[in-house]
This record gives structure tokens, sequence and C-alpha cells, in this order.
């Protein structure tokens, strides 16, 4: 069961105290998009075995939505961040790359 | 603003704590920019308190403020005061994008005291209570069992609680339940 | 007979006699004793039968790992199954039964399986009861539930109440050895707060049974260390240490369940009986010590046949002498110290069969100084005897040389060691075949990985393969100092050197014995006691195609029984290793998963059980409502009154009366748990047309609007009226179950979408009450009561008004949900039950009567009025349900727009709302189908919709419904057919939803 840092309160909060919202970063398909593109944008995610980006809210606790970069196969965890961003933040994408050098973003 | 609820006070004596709903108190529920000075200085001419730090409480004579949120305060004051209390606050915020809103009938509180409270409550929240982790001025959010609560510590054996006044009931059971006698823990 | 040995028995005091009972016998044991060594010390070896031969079987082993001796504890609702003896403490008057036998322990009926087992080999059942098919479920299924199973399930609730504990450590060390202890010591002296477990009642572990007396330093013995490091620990404030404390499963991020037995050894200690701790620790070190394994030989699954260290630790910790003529049989050294301790306390022990071929060592020089008999290069063909050991047949050790027979009651066996890695595996750690030890090690290597991408866990002492007690301390004093995050090197200093024991002789790996053994002994030859598997099962698995151990695991049931094959794996895997011809690491372990051992039921659950299963929400006049007759309905977490009942008066009556009422004179209904989310902000109304499908910003404040909101995916999610109170606050009322489901959903789209926007949503669905007044009298009723103007002109349909009522301070809104003139007055909620108790008061002049959630549902499907939940889904859309109007044709974006707009949601075959009325009057049953007969099948018949609301109307005094039809809007009139149970069928008519009052009349008075 995981324990994640709140970026917000500061909390070390449990899986108990979170609520998941799948994969982070997806940008939002409005009314101008194509069948395709919004069928992307609401259907498909990834599920990586890996590192992978996903969102968490401190349901229990501040209430705030936060991103987290996590490792599916190890449960490491790079790192946690703000939800208002729409990509990971540097020093995160660095502590990735420290650990598998191939990795980029996107 | 009414005068406060008069239900009958719960209250246990049978356990290894003891357990109280407290009468009714006042809380007010502010949202805004808690860096800005026009909210620290309304919240200090409401309360004559300073704001707290993250994840603590700030506690006076008659009130405390709680930090519940970056954006989130939750002030206690007397019940009967609540009323000029947010009016006064409101009209001070005018200008600024903010929330004051009384509360105080959303939540109860409940008090447990005993020098063996930190058990009962770590039967109960995931939450590291060692001493040296949670103390005097701290302020958790987090679940009770299976509703969300907060607490922090009046002294070092007297915990504060709040839950939804829907299930107080609830909470004063699962408080009364953890703190049965025989069932010490003994590790604090 | 009394099997008692004098000056010996560590753990025992002779001085507290207890009473106990096992299948109805009474016997005595003494304080300290477990179940086990009770019942072995009044000569009670066969203590079960097996779960599927019903072989008649002993004790095996003294703790957690035994395989056989599980038995029925306690009586009536304290009944438990399964239970195993060699955990089980002794208190004065245990009462115990053996399991699966019938009619008793001695002279068991199923025991006919044993003769029949040459026909019962592993997947029987599967080639077996496959033909003919249609036999599976009325015939072969509930004979095999009835033969399957072990043990008797308690039939009554537990009394007894269990809890949880959250506890927070920087290191945990599981285990309470000499090594456990000895890595806590190091690691609490850095100062880290450090937790120590020890799943049984003593700490010190096997060293003390097996070491006690050596001199680890000039002056201090191996007892004296571990007394030692107790106290030390015991004075230290950063310190706790724990007995009793089972680390039943370890999880990610260094999340360790640990099982406490508080009171199972004291029943009348009151209290809970076991405490599941929720361990979150920095880092763990496992000090699980290891578990002696079997050998595999023909008959020694019969009583009488032991693990040669349990028979030490009967005789050292309880002083009980498992024989009076024992033998022990060995591939290493570790059984010679089993012959030398029952030798020093006068216990027979009539030879040694040592497997491998003569050699020396301190043990067996030892052994041979005290003139016990050792025979090197032989072997057991087998045991002789059915429920107890009578002797054994020996030969060679490859089964050829001439037979001797031995008499004797007990075998002291011994295969080798199994580091126990249980935990270490749990969590992600790995394990490689040590081939010289012959045995799984923890790969230190491939350790498990915490939240911090570091290692997490630490294996030390004899659960790492380190068998050498010196070594041992020296590794844990390191690991103790790493793990408490000193860094490894700088802190080599202070390390301790203890005094080396003289080096073994190494183990001979062999896997069956003799090592030629014909199928006839083979077939014999037991590897997994409690699922009764044989060696020949796992060759006839590997003759059948499964190579994999996890094949063959369940193929075979091997290491499937309530011990997880903690005896039996690792023959098991080097059996099948054998049979496929490959090496013993190509083949490698099966997975472990949690539970170490099995913990009850109760512990999982916790505290939450009886009251507190779960949280009931009350509404603030909860009280009254449960005074006055209330039945209660769940919705979500509330309870809310379904309706209340008269005396005399049935639930319909109920119904019908509080309808009528409401219809004819005024009617009262607490609607507090209708979510209540205040939105302010300068973007307030802007944000509002993003989450509802109507356009909020235009709405005037002081009036209120019915509002829908849909997913991202398009479909309807809830509904409420939304009223606006200024120019950046508006109230949202939601559904009572959506109350907390759609603050959340404003959360995500405010803090991860639309940020930029100036919004604060606050949930003040607890700060107020909200009651109904409802039907033709309502307004006369509030107009007694004070002063405000609630007249058509001052405060229309769809408009709300603060004031005073009775001197409380009030919002009224005057909306209607049952089409009844009606108003919702909303108050703080301290002060509901007063003002729902004025009401009642001074409503008795114009007949008030409360009604409750059924009341409300008749009248508003008499309206045709939607239920989120009843006719929605999450696949139904606002224009199926004919809410076309509350969809903004303006708005650029909102959400569930763009998905409305994909081909599907247009499609003209869509079931969309219509009202059902059968032919007859009658009431339709819910949520059955509409068909379209394709031919005389029902069954084969299209599904055209389905009912979703069906009442009985005493309004109109006939059955009434709504549904979902397939192009429902356009067959206004149709009759068609609905399928129920029993193949019976019901005609209606499609008619109009809006049952009652059409044109609106009623409410708008
Ligand atoms: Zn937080």
């Amino acid at each position: 069961m995981l324990i994640l840092y709140c970026p917000y309160c500061g909390a070390l909060a449990e899986e108990t105290e979170l609520v998941y919202g799948g994969e982070a970063h997806i940008v939002r398909a409005g009314s101008e998009s194509t069948d395709t593109e919004f069928e992307a944008y609401l259907f498909h995610r990834k599920n990586p075995k890996g590192v992978h980006f996903e969102r968490w809210r401190h349901a229990l606790g501040c209430g705030k939505w936060f991103h987290a970069a996590r490792c599916t196969l190890t449960m490491e965890v790079f790192g946690t961040y703000s939800a208002q961003t729409p990509r990971p933040p540097q020093y995160i994408c660095d502590a990735i790359k420290f650990k598998y050098p191939s990795w980029s973003w996107k | 603003m009414s005068k406060a609820d008069d239900s009958p006070v719960n209250s246990s004596n049978t356990g290894f704590v003891k357990i109280k709903k407290l009468p009714s108190q006042g809380m007010i529920s502010l949202r805004g920019n808690l860096s800005s000075d026009i909210v620290r200085q309304s919240v200090y001419s409401a309360v004559s308190l300073e704001l707290p730090d993250i994840r603590k409480i700030k506690v006076g004579a008659i009130c405390a403020i709680c930090w519940m949120a970056p954006d989130e305060l939750l002030i206690l004051c007397p019940y009967a005061e609540v009323a000029s209390r947010v009016t006064r606050m409101q009209s001070d915020l005018k200008s600024v994008h903010s929330f004051v809103v009384d509360v105080s009938d959303a939540r109860v509180m409940f008090c447990i005291s005993g020098v063996r409270s930190r058990e009962v409550l770590a039967k109960l929240c995931p939450v590291d209570l060692t001493q040296s982790e949670f103390g005097v001025g701290d302020f958790r959010l987090t679940r009770l069992a299976q509703v969300p609560a907060a607490f922090w510590m009046q002294n070092a054996e007297i915990f504060n609680i709040l839950v939804s006044r829907s299930v107080a009931r609830y909470g004063f059971n699962l408080l009364k339940s953890a703190a049965q006698k025989g069932s010490e823990v003994g590790v604090f | 007979m009394n099997k008692r040995i004098d000056r010996v028995g560590r753990l025992i005091d002779k001085s507290k006699i207890l009473r106990f009972s096992f299948d109805g016998v009474s016997y005595a044991g003494y304080s300290g004793d477990t179940l086990a060594s009770a019942l072995l010390a009044n000569d009670q070896m066969f203590v079960a039968r097996s779960f599927k031969y019903h072989r008649p079987r002993g004790i095996v082993a003294a703790g957690p790992e035994e395989p056989n001796a599980l038995v029925g504890l306690a009586q009536g609702s304290y009944f438990e199954p399964n239970q195993r003896a060699t955990t089980t403490e002794l208190f004065d008057g245990l009462t115990a039964v053996s399991q699966n036998h019938w009619p008793t322990l001695n002279f068991d009926i199923g025991a006919i399986n044993s003769m029949l087992a040459s026909f019962l080999p592993s997947g029987f059942y599967y080639k077996m009861f496959i033909h003919p098919r249609s036999f599976w479920k009325y015939i072969y299924e509930p004979l095999l539930r009835k033969a399957a199973g072990l043990g008797k399930s308690p039939v009554d609730r537990d009394p007894d109440c269990y809890e949880y504990f959250y506890y927070h450590t920087d290191v945990l060390v599981v285990g309470g050895g000499i090594s456990g202890l000895q890595a806590a010591k190091r690691a609490a002296e850095s100062g880290a707060r450090v937790f120590v477990v020890e799943q049984g009642t003593y700490w010190g572990g096997r060293s003390l049974v097996d070491h006690a007396e050596f001199k680890l330093t000039d002056h201090l013995t191996t007892e004296d260390v571990i007394d030692q490091f107790v106290k030390q620990l015991s004075g230290m404030s950063n310190v706790v240490i724990r007995t009793r404390m089972m680390a039943s499963g370890v999880y990610d991020h260094g999340y360790v369940l640990i099982y406490e037995r508080i009171s199972d050894h004291h029943p009348t200690l009151g209290g809970p009986r076991h405490r599941l701790w929720r361990v979150r620790a920095r880092q763990v070190i496992f000090a699980t010590g290891a578990i002696e394994r079997p050998l595999v030989f023909a008959g020694n699954d019969i009583p009488g046949v032991m693990l040669a260290s349990s028979v030490r630790d009967y005789l050292m910790n309880y002083g009980v002498a498992c024989g009076n003529r024992i033998l022990v049989v060995t591939n290493n050294d570790s059984a010679y110290l089993t012959a030398i301790q029952l030798k020093k306390f006068g216990v027979d022990i009539t030879r040694i069969i040592d497997i491998r071929e003569p050699s020396t060592s301190a043990l067996i020089e030892t052994a041979k100084a005290n003139e016990i008999e050792i025979h090197f290069g032989k072997a057991i063909c087998q045991v002789k005897g059915k429920k107890r050991v009578r002797g054994v047949e020996l030969c060679d050790s490859t089964g050829r040389a001439d037979l001797e027979y031995v008499a004797c009651d007990t075998v002291a066996m011994s295969g080798g060691w199994t580091p126990t890695a249980h935990l270490w595996s749990h969590c992600g750690g790995k394990l490689f075949w040590d081939e010289q030890k012959a045995m799984f090690r923890p790969d230190n290597a491939r350790p498990p990985i915490g939240a911090s991408g570091k290692r997490l866990a630490f294996c030390i002492g004899a659960a790492n393969g380190e068998m050498s007690l010196s070594k041992a301390l020296l590794h844990a004093q390191e690991i103790g100092s790493l793990a408490s995050g000193e860094g490894g090197e700088g802190k080599k200093t202070n390390i301790i050197h203890y005094k080396e024991e003289e080096s073994e002789t190494p183990i001979l790996p062999i896997w069956k014995i003799p090592s030629n053994a014909g199928f006839n002994l083979q077939n014999k030859s037991w590897v997994d006691f409690q699922n009764d598997v044989k060696v020949t099962d796992i060759q006839l698995s590997a003759r059948e195609g499964y190579e994999s151990i996890e094949h063959t695991k369940r193929y075979t049931t091997l290491g499937m029984a309530t011990d997880q094959g903690k005896l039996s794996n690792v023959n098991g895997l080097a059996l099948l290793a054998d049979a496929l011809h490959e090496p013993i690491a190509n083949v490698g372990t099966t997975t472990f998963r949690p539970p170490y051992s099995p913990i009850s039921i109760g512990s999982i659950a916790g505290e939450a059980r009886a009251d507190l299963f779960q949280p009931i929400r009350q509404s603030p006049i909860y009280e009254w409502h449960s005074n006055h007759g209330a039945d209660w309905e769940p919705v979500g977490q509330w309870h809310r009154p379904y309706a209340y009942l008269r005396k005399g008066e049935t639930v319909f009556d109920a119904v019908n009366r509080e309808v009528i009422n409401t219809r004819q004179n005024v009617g009262l209904f607490d609607a507090s748990s209708l979510g209540k989310l205040m939105i302010k902000g300068p973007d307030a109304g802007k944000f509002l047309d993003k989450m509802y499908t109507n356009m909020m910003s235009t709405l005037k404040p002081g009036k209120c609007r019915y509002g829908l909101m849909c997913s991202e995916n398009g479909f309807l999610i809830d509904d409420g009226v939304v009223a606006r109170i200024n120019e950046d606050t508006f109230l949202c009322h939601t559904t009572t179950g959506g109350a907390d489901n759609i603050h959340a959903h404003m959360e995500e789209w405010l803090q991860t979408e639309w940020w930029d926007l100036k919004v604060y949503v606050t949930n003040l669905t607890e700060q107020f009450a909200q009651i109904t007044v409802a039907g033709p009298k309502s307004r006369m009723l509030l107009e007694k009561l004070d002063d405000i103007d609630l007249g058509g002109e001052k405060l229309p349909f769809m408009s709300w008004i603060d004031g005073f009522l009775n001197g409380l301070s009030v919002r009224v809104f005057r909306i209607s949900f049952s089409g009844e003139l009606s108003f919702e007055i909303s108050i703080n909620s301290a002060n509901g039950l007063r003002i729902w108790e004025i009401l009642m008061d001074v409503g008795r002049e114009f007949d008030i009567m409360s009604y409750g959630t059924e009341a409300l549902h008749v009248m508003r499907a008499e309206k045709g009025f939607i239920v989120i939940g009843d006719e929605t889904d999450g696949t139904v859309t606002p224009q199926d349900l004919n809410l076309d109007w509350a969809i903004s044709q303006k708005k650029t974006d909102f959400i569930g727009k763009r998905a409305q707009e994909r081909t599907h949601f247009k499609d003209p075959d869509r079931w969309s709302l219509v009202g059902l009325q059968t032919l007859d009057g009658s009431v339709l049953p819910d949520g059955i189908y509409a068909v379209e007969p394709q031919n005389t099948l029902i069954a084969e018949s299209e599904m055209i919709g389905r009912v979703t609301s069906t009442y009985y109307s005493p309004t109109l005094q006939i059955g009434i419904a709504l549904g979902l039809i397939k192009r429902g809007k356009d067959r206004l009139g149709e009759v068609i057919e609905f399928a129920g149970l029993n193949k019976r069928t019901y005609k209606a008519r499609i008619v109009s939803p809006v049952f009652f009052d059409p044109d609106g009349e009623k409410q708008n008075v």
C-alpha cells in the first residue's frame, strides 16, 4: 500500500487517505475536437510497466489534487508535484533519468 | 444566530480514557489567499491571532485557527459570536476573492482525555502519533476509521477531534470501542 | 502415560497445573505449555486425520510450520476450527477437538479413501468429474462439497472483538531470536525508532534450545547475551519490543501487517482478542530464522515421525520426551544435537542413521563420546506402524543392502534447513539456490525496494541462510547499523566479534530416501502432509507435462494447504527438478503470498462490525423520525425514513396515507441529506455554465433553476435545483448520494483544468437542515408562523427568500418535487429538529403528516419527474429523459457537450423515457424488460426497454410506471410486452410520463 507526500500540505498520506485519478497530463479535447481526438482524450490511457505519471487527490486531508511520478514495477516514487502544470518539473525528470538513462518525457 | 444546540452531551467514563462530546463550537470556514496581507489582517482583527503554519493550529484564549489547506482556514470561536465575526470578516474581505461562512453546525467536536489518549486515535487513524511526530500545536486532517476527521492536542493528554455532524454517533461509538478497558497498547 | 523429564523445560512452570480437554478426555499440563507440548506430555501423538486420505497424523513440528496438528478450539459461539496445537498456548479450561474424521479420530469411515489411494492420484477429480457435463452441478459438486473442507465452520456470530493499530517506526525487526535482538540493539544505539516483534512468547529463538550454554565470549553464554539484549532493549525509550506478534504480510512502501494475539491464551482477560498492527517501517530487518525440512521416505507421515529440531524443542522448552525409544535420521549435522540432548536427559536413543558417508565433525565426535550409535551410509527403507511408529526397516542409502528392522516409537528426522524468506518475498525480494548449503537463500543483490527506490529490507541470521552463530551476530551488527541510517562504512567500529563455533560436515542434499526407492515405497513417501501429496504425485505431474512448479503446485495441491508448504515446498520442487532432469535453480520457487500464517477474519475486519460495520449518517431530525415509527431506508450511508408506520399499519398502507394526505392537506418531509454546495467567486457563473448543461450565469439573484450535470462522457450524473444567492454566489443542491461526489467532481475540474477561475466551493450539506412543506395547505401553515410574505407575487414558483419563522432565521425555497404547492425551508442544523416540531405542532389544525422517501417517490413518479439512479444508470443522457429543454444550445462548452455530439447519442433507436400503464391497472414488477418477440421463444426476443420506476398510485388508484423504451417518444399509445420471472408476461400501454396534473396547476397556485 502506497504512501505519498502531499505537495500541498506536506502530510505523508497513505493510500486510504488518497483518491486515485488515473493518468496525469491528459490534455482535454474540447468542443472543436474531432471524433478521433475526443476518443483518445476520453478513453486512451497508458498502462506502462515502468515510469508512470498519475493523478492523486489528498481527499481525506487538504483536498488538493497532485501528481506523482512512480515506477509501476518497483513502486519507487520519483516525486509528487502540483497538478496545475502541463508537464512534470525538471527535477523529477532528472531523478527518473538518473535511474533510467534511456527514459525521456514524451 | 440562534442560541446553542442543547442536545444531551454524550460522554463515556467506562474506558481507559474519558470521551466527551463537547457542546456546540463556533466554526467559521475561510477560503482565500492565505499569503495576502488583507486576509491575515482580517483574521487577526476578528480573532486576535496570527495565521497558523502549514498543518498547525494556533490557539488563543477563546479562539483558535486551524490550517485546513493552502487556501482554507477553520476558525474556532464561541458559538454565540460566530455571526458577528463572520460579518466583520466578510466586510473586511469584500474587495478580494474570498469566502467566509458559518459552518458551526456542520461538525461536532469530541474530546478524549487520559494518558493513553494517543493510543485511542492510533487505533482509528493512519497517522504517526508518536510524541516526536505529533504534539501540541499540530493539526491533522485524516480519517477516523471510515469517516473524515481532524484532530489536535489541547495538552499532552487531551485530544480534540472533529467529525461531520451526521456521523456524530458513529464517531462517538468508535472512540468508545477503541478506549475499552483491556485494550491498552502501551507503546507511546 | 506421563512423558515429562525432570530438570528440563525452560518455558514451563511445574508449580502451575492447567486442566484441559482433548476430544472429551481431560488432561493436565503446565503453565507455559502449548497444546501440542501438553498433548505430547500425555502421550497423545496421534491428533488428526489428513485432508484427502484421512490417514492418521501426529504432531510433526513445534511452531507455525506444523502441518498436521490442527484442532477445533472452544465451544459454542467461540468455536474456531483449524487452530495449530503447536502455537496454541495452554490455559486452564482449554477445550480442543480433533478434526476431519467421522465418527471418531480412532475409527474413521473416511479412511477408506486411504485404501482407494491408488485410484485417487493427482488430477483425479479433474479427469473424473468432467463427464457427463450435466452431472457436475447436481451430483458431483454437492457430493464433493460435503466431503471437502478442513474442520467445521463456526455457525454463530463471533462474540469477540478486534481492533487495528497504526504504528510507524524507523526500523522494524521481525523475529526475536538472537540475530534479531542483536540487530535491533545496534540500530537502537544510533537513536533510531526500533520496533522488534516476535511471533512466539519468548525471546531468543532457536539459539536457546541449540546453543544455550555455548560460550559466546569468555564470560557470557548465549543465554546471558540474549538476557542482556532484552534487558537493554526494554530500557531504551526509542525501542518497543513485543511478543505474540506475527508479521503476516509485507506490502509496498514498508507497510507490514502484524497479527497480535492478545487474549487467546487468556480468554477471560476481556478487551480485544486480536489486534492487527498496520505498521509503516522505513527499513525492515527479517530475522525470521529457518525451518527444518522433513526427509522423504516411505511411511514418513505415521504418527511418531517428527522433525529432529522439534523433538529438541519439546525436550528443552517443555521437558517432554516425544518417545520412549527414539531413532534419529539425518543428512546433516544439526540432528546430532537432538540425539546428544536426549541422551543427556536419559532418553533412549536407539541410533543415528546418517545418510552421508562416514565423516567427522565436532558434533559427530560429541555424539560418539556420549556413546550414541551412529550408522553412516544408511537409510530408512520404510516406517512400520499405523497410528504410531512401531519400528523402521533400514537399508543402505541407495536402498540395495539387506533390510534390518529396528524397533522404536519415534523417528526424529532432519533434511536440512530452509531460511524463512516468506516475508522477504512478499515485498519483491528474490531468492537464489545455494548449491553448497542446499537451500534457497535471500539474494542480497535483489532486495525489496522502498518508496525512495532504495533498499527496503534485509535478511539476517538463519533467515539469511547463515547457520553459524558468530557469523550471524557479526552480520546482524552490520545490518542493524545500516538500517538505522548510520551508513555502512563508518560504523564498523565497536563491532563485537564473538567466538566461533566449530565447523560442521556439509549437508548431503538428498530428496528421497533411499535414493533408488521403487514405486511402492515412493507411493508411501509424503511430501505435503496436510494436503496428502506424495512423491509419485509430483512425478505424475511431471509426466503429464506440468513443467513449471506453479503448475505442479496447482495440479497436485502441493503447498496449497493452510501451512502454505512451509515444510514441503523445497522437497517438492527438488523432486520436480529431479523428475524433469533439471537443476533446482531452474525450477525455482512458487510465489509466497500473505499471510505468513493464517490470521483471524475478525482481525481483518478490526472494529468494523456490528454497529461500527459502517458509518450511518443521521439527519438532525433523526431522533424524531425514530420516535415516530420510521421504517428506515438506507440511501448511500444515510438512513432516511421510508415511511412512518402507525399502529397496525403496513408499509404499503402508510405510504398511501402519506401520499393522499400530502395531496389533500399538507405533508412534512426531511430533505436534510440533499447536498448543498455553495459556489462563490467572480467566476462562479462561468464555472457553473461548464458544470451544468443549463445556462446558470443568466439566473437572476433570488431565483432557482433545475439543473443537470453530465460526465465528460455525456451521461447524466446528477440533478438538482440551483439558487442564485447574489451576483457571485450560487447554492447548488445535489442528490443525497451526490453531495460528496459532486463536491469532489467540482473540485477536480477547478483544480486540474480551470485553475484560473476564481471560484471557491464549500460543502454546506451538514450545516443546514432542509424541510419540505408540501400540499395545498402548506402556505396557510407557514403564514401562521410568521410574517414572511409567501404569496405568489412575492415568492413565485422557482424563487427563494430569507426570513424568520417563529423567530428562527430561515431561507425558504419555493420548489416542488411532488407537484404540490411546496416550500423547502433551510435552517441551521442545530435548529432543524426545533422547527420540525413547531411545524408538526402548528400544522395539526391543517392535518399535517410527515411523509417518507417512498411517498416522495410515488408523488414524483405521478408527475413524471426522474430520479438519478432510478431513471439513470450511467448510460442515460438528458435527451433520453426528454430533458432537452435543460440543455443549453448557446454555450460553446460544458462537461459532456462534446460527447453528446457523437453519432450514437443521436441514434433514433435510443431508449427514451415514457410512462407505462398496465391494461388491468396492476403494478408492473420493478426492473423488468420489455421484449419484442422475434418468434415464439421469449429467450430469443429483442430487448427493447425496461421499467425504471414502478408504483401503486393512491392518487390515481392504478399502477403507474416510468420506463426507458426504444424509440419511446414515437410510440405513444402502443401496447408492449414485458417478460417477467417464471415466464410470465405483462402488457402495458405507452403513455405520457406525466400521470398527474400535467399543466402544473397545483404547484403554481
Ligand atoms: Zn494535502
